[in-house]
C-alpha cells in the first residue's frame, strides 16, 4: 500500500520534529552562529567577525588547558566508575557463596548494599560538591581530622593544591555517580539467565571467568550506554557543578581544575563574551561528539541474542 | 531482544535521505538572517513615560503617575533599606505603581530583558551575578546620571547632590569621561581587619611598619597562633591590603598605572618592594596552615576564633561574620602597614571606595524615576536606615551622627578620618574582573602566597597577563581621567 504512505509517516512526525527542531537542533545553528559575532550578551546589537573568536580560541592557554582536563575527566572518569560499579553489581549479584537452592547469590546483605550505593544519586549535585567541600577543608575538614588524629602531621591542603585539585574532584565525581551504575548493571545482570552460570560453574569456572566469559558479553551493550552516558556527564553537567563549587577560583589554583563548560560559563556570564563562549561551546560540542563517536566505534561487536 | 534491519526497499532511502538533509540545509541558510533578530529585540521602539512637570520639589521632572520598576540584588545588605526607600517614593507619589523585586541572580533575571530592550528603571548590579559594567557602559545600556548629581539634595535644596557624596564616589561612576553611569551606594573600608582584644593579649598594638609587624608575627606564632591568613580559595581579597600598601610605598601613580594598564606597570620597585613583604609572610611561616585551601567563609572563621591575627578584608565581613565573632572581640581595622620612612605616602593610606553599584538602564521606561528613587536613597534619612539595618557606610557623606556604631564601623570611620585625602581606589576589580579575579587573584597571588610561586615570577606572570589584556580588543578598555 504504498498510496499516502509519505502522508502518514509525516503526519506522525511532524510534532515531535518540530519540536527536536526548535529546541534541539534551533539552539545548536544559533550557538554555532553566535561563534561568528562579537556579541556580548549585555545588548542586542553585535557583528560578524568572522573566525576572529576561532583564531583567539586556538591562541588561548586558558582554553588548551580546559580541554585537556575535559578530556582527561572524559576518558578517565567512565572507566573508574564503571569499572567499580561492574565490581560491585558483580558481587551483588553473582559474587556471594554458594547457598543452598541457589546456584548463584550476591553477597550477603546485597539488598541493604544496592540501596547504600544509590543514595548519592539522591542528593543533588550541589550538595555533594558542599559537602565533600567541607570533608576537604584543610584546617577543619574531616579528612585532614582523620589523618592528623592517626599520625600524619603533614596533612595536605587537597583543593589548594594544583598536583591534588584534579584529582579530588574526580574522586567525587566518582563517589557520586557510582551508584547509579551498579543500580543499572545489577537490572542488566538479574535478566541474565541463572542457567549459564549454573553450566559454568558446574564446569569449574572461577568467579573470574565467569565475570570475563557471561557477565561482561552479555552486558556490552549497558556498559556501552552508560560509557557514553559517563562521560557525557564528565564534559558536560556533572564536571562542571563540582569544578564551579568546590575548586579554588573556580577553576584553580592556577588553571588546574578548570574544564570546558566551565570556560564557556565564565566567558558569557562574568566577562560578558558571548560570543566568544559560544565558541568555546562549540569545540565542547566537537568533543562531545567525538568521544560518542569514538566509543561507538571501539566497542561495536557482534551483538549476542539469548 | 532481537536485531532488525530495512527489509525492503520502498522506505526512504540512503540517497532520498541525503538528498532531502540537503534540501534542509538550504531552507536553513537565508534563515540565518531571522537568527540576527533573535539576539536584538526591537531596539527602535522608544516608549518613554511622557517626562513630569519640573518644580522645586520635583527637580528631575518625574512623572508621577508613571509606574516605577526596582530590581535589587538580594545580598549581605539584604533588602531592608531599599524598601524602606520605595515606602518614601510610593509616598511623595501616591499615584505611582512601584514594582519592587529582589533578586541573587541579576544576571539571569536581567540579561534577557536588556537584550529584549525592556529592562527596569533602576538596579542594584551587584553579587556574583553581576552584570559586567564595562560591557554595559561600552554599548551604551545606561543612562548618564549627571542630572541627578546636580539635582539638588532632599535635604538641603542648596546643596547639589554631588556635593553631599564620599570622596572618589562619582570618579567610580566614571568610565570614559564626563558622564558618570554607575552610583555606587554603600561604601566599603577595605584593608587589615583584626581583634583589638587578640592585639592586647599579645601587649601589642597594630604594627605600623612591616618589621613591627614581622616582629609581631613572630610573638603570635610561640604562642601558636598565625599571624595572618585569606581566603585561599579566592586569592583575590590579598589585593585589599596589598594594592593600598604599593600606593603607599611608590605613591598613588603606581596603582593609577596599573589599572591603565601600562607597560612595565607591574615591574615598578613599590610593587616589587610590597610583593617580597608579603611573601616574607609565607617563607617565615606567618600563614595560618591549610590556608590556601580555605574559602571566605573558612578563614574568616578561623580568625574570628583567635587562629589567625590579621585578615585582609572589606568592611562587610561584620555583617557576614556577626554570628560568630565573639563579643569581646573587639573588631577593629588597620591601614596597610609601611615598609619604611622612604614611603611616598602617610602612614593611614587606605583603599576605600563605593560597593553595590545601582544602575539606571538608558531603554528603562521611567528613567527619571529611576533617578528621583536615588535621589531619595541619597538623603540622610535613608542613608541612616541603611546603616543601621546593614552596619555598612553609605555614599552619603555624614549620616552616622545619632546612631549606635558598631566596634568595626567606628574602627571604619575613624581609619577613613586617618586617612583624609590620602584614600586610594584602584579599578582593576570594576574595570577588568577576569584580570583581576583569575589571573592576578587566583593565578598569581594565590600560587605566590601558598608558597608555590616567589615575587620576581609572580610580576612577571601579572605583567603578561597585564599586557595580554591591554592587547586584548574585544575588551574594553578605561583610564583614570
Amino acid at each position: 500500500m504504498q498510496h499516502g504512505k509519505y502522508r502518514f509517516i509525516v503526519g506522525f512526525l511532524v510534532v515531535p520534529m518540530a519540536l527536536y527542531v526548535i529546541f534541539v537542533i534551533w539552539p545548536f545553528i544559533q550557538s554555532i552562529y553566535y561563534s561568528f559575532t562579537d556579541w556580548t550578551g549585555l545588548s542586542p546589537d553585535f557583528k560578524m567577525v568572522g573566525f576572529d573568536n576561532y583564531a583567539k580560541m586556538l591562541d588561548d592557554d586558558v582554553f588548551w588547558k580546559s580541554l585537556q582536563h575535559s578530556v582527561l575527566l572524559a576518558v578517565l572518569l567512565p572507566l573508574v566508575t564503571l569499572g567499580l560499579a561492574l565490581f560491585f553489581a558483580f558481587m551483588l549479584n553473582v559474587g556471594g557463596r554458594r547457598r543452598k537452592g541457589a546456584a548463584v547469590t550476591g553477597v550477603r546483605g546485597s539488598g541493604f548494599y544496592k540501596i547504600a550505593y544509590f543514595f548519592p544519586q539522591v542528593l543533588s549535585i550541589a550538595i555533594v560538591a558542599i559537602l565533600f567541600q567541607f570533608a576537604f577543608d584543610p584546617a577543619q575538614g574531616m579528612i585532614n581530622g582523620t589523618l592528623k588524629a592517626v599520625g600524619f602531621d603533614d596533612v595536605p591542603t587537597w583543593l589548594g593544591d594544583p598536583d591534588l585539585a584534579l584529582w579530588v574532584i574526580m574522586a567525587v565525581l566518582v563517589w557520586c555517580t557510582t551508584g547509579f551504575f551498579v543500580v543499572l548493571f545489577s537490572a542488566g545482570m538479574a535478566s541474565i539467565p541463572k542457567d549459564f552460570y549454573e553450566a559454568a560453574l558446574l564446569d569449574g569456572a572461577s568467579r573470574f571467568t565467569t565475570f570475563f566469559r557471561i557477565t561482561l558479553p552479555l552486558l556490552w551493550d549497558t556498559v556501552q550506554s552508560g560509557w557514553v552516558y559517563m562521560g557525557i556527564l564528565a564534559l558536560g553537567a556533572e564536571g562542571f557543578a563540582i569544578v564551579h563549587i568546590m575548586s579554588v577560583g573556580p577553576g584553580g589554583p592556577d588553571y588546574s581544575t578548570t574544564v570546558l563548560p566551565l570556560y564557556v560559563y565564565q566567558a558569557a556570564f562574568r566577562d560578558g563574551q558571548a560570543g566568544y563562549a559560544t565558541t568555546i561551546g562549540v569545540a565542547l560540542l566537537i568533543v562531545t561528539l567525538a568521544f560518542a563517536a569514538i566509543v561507538m566505534r571501539v566497542g561495536r561487536r557482534e551483538r549476542l541474542e539469548f | 531482544m532481537g536485531s532488525t534491519s530495512a527489509h525492503n526497499n520502498e522506505g526512504l532511502g540512503r540517497r532520498d535521505l541525503i538528498k532531502r538533509s540537503a534540501a534542509l540545509g538550504l531552507i536553513a541558510v537565508p534563515t540565518m538572517s531571522f537568527l540576527s533578530a533573535c539576539a536584538s529585540g526591537d531596539s527602535s521602539s522608544d516608549d518613554k513615560v511622557e517626562k513630569g512637570e519640573k518644580t522645586d520639589k520635583n527637580p528631575l521632572a518625574v512623572n508621577g503617575s508613571a509606574p516605577l520598576e526596582i530590581v535589587i540584588f538580594d545580598g549581605g545588605f539584604g533588602t531592608k533599606y531599599a524598601e524602606d526607600a520605595k515606602a518614601v517614593y510610593e509616598k511623595t507619589y501616591p499615584e505611582a505603581k512601584v514594582k519592587f523585586s529582589a533578586t541573587q541572580k541579576i544576571q539571569s533575571v536581567l540579561q534577557p530583558r536588556f537584550n529584549g530592550g525592556t529592562p527596569p528603571d533602576l538596579i542594584d548590579n551587584s553579587g556574583a551575578q553581576q552584570m559586567d559594567m564595562g560591557v554595559l557602559v561600552g554599548k551604551k545600556q545606561l543612562t548618564d546620571l549627571t542630572p541627578l548629581l546636580d539635582a539638588p539634595s532632599i535635604d538641603d535644596p542648596a546643596k547639589k547632590v554631588r556635593d553631599t557624596l564620599r570622596p572618589g564616589i562619582v570618579e567610580m561612576g566614571q568610565f570614559d569621561g564626563d558622564p558618570v553611569w554607575i552610583m555606587y551606594y554603600a561604601y566599603t573600608v577595605y584593608g587589615v581587619w583584626y581583634s583589638q582584644t587578640a592585639l592586647e593579649k599579645l601587649d601589642a598594638t597594630y604594627p605600623e611598619t612591616w618589621d613591627d609587624m614581622l616582629a609581631l608575627c613572630a610573638k603570635a606564632k610561640k604562642e601558636g597562633i598565625a599571624g595572618w591568613t585569606y581566603p585561599g580559595k579566592h586569592p583575590y581579597y590579598l589585593p585589599f591590603s596589598l594594592y593600598p600598601f604599593i600606593a603607599k610605598i611608590g605613591g598613588v601613580e603606581v596603582l593609577d598605572a596599573i589599572d591603565n594598564l601600562e607597560p612595565k606597570a607591574w615591574e615598578h620597585p613599590a610593587v616589587k618592594a610590597a610583593f617580597e613583604a608579603y611573601y616574607e609572610l609565607v617563607a617565615k611561616g606567618y600563614i595560618l596552615e591549610g590556608t590556601p585551601g580555605l574559602d571566605h567563609r573558612g578563614s574568616q572563621g578561623a580568625w574570628a576564633r583567635g587562629k589567625a591575627l590579621f585578615i585582609p578584608n572589606g568592611s562587610w565581613v561584620e555583617n557576614e561574620e556577626a554570628a560568630i565573632i565573639p563579643k569581646d572581640f573587639k573588631l577593629s581595622v588597620g591601614a596597610p602597614s609601611g615598609l619604611d620612612s622612604s614611603d611616598k605616602m602617610p602612614f593611614g593610606t587606605i583603599w576605600a571606595s563605593g560597593g553595590e553599584p545601582f544602575i539606571v538602564p538608558s531603554k528603562a521606561k521611567n528613567p527619571e524615576g529611576g533617578l528621583e528613587q536615588l535621589r531619595i536613597m541619597l538623603s540622610e534619612a535613608s542613608s541612616k536606615s541603611f546603616t543601621t539595618s546593614t552596619k555598612s557606610l553609605s555614599a552619603f557623606n555624614g549620616g552616622t551622627d545619632g546612631i549606635e556604631l558598631s566596634d568595626g564601623l567606628k574602627s571604619g570611620v575613624a581609619a577613613l578620618e586617618k586617612a583624609g585625602t590620602n584614600v586610594v581606589n584602584p579599578r582593576l576589580q570594576d574595570w577588568y574582573v577576569k584580570l583581576q579575579k583569575e589571573q592576578i587573584g587566583v593565578a598569581a597571588l594565590g600560587e605566590m602566597m601558598a608558597g608555590r610561586a616567589k615575587p620576581a615570577e609572580t610580576i612577571k606572570k601579572i605583567q603578561a597577563f597585564a599586557d595580554a589584556t591591554a592587547k586584548d580588543q574585544s575588551i574594553k578598555h578605561f583610564k583614570h581621567q
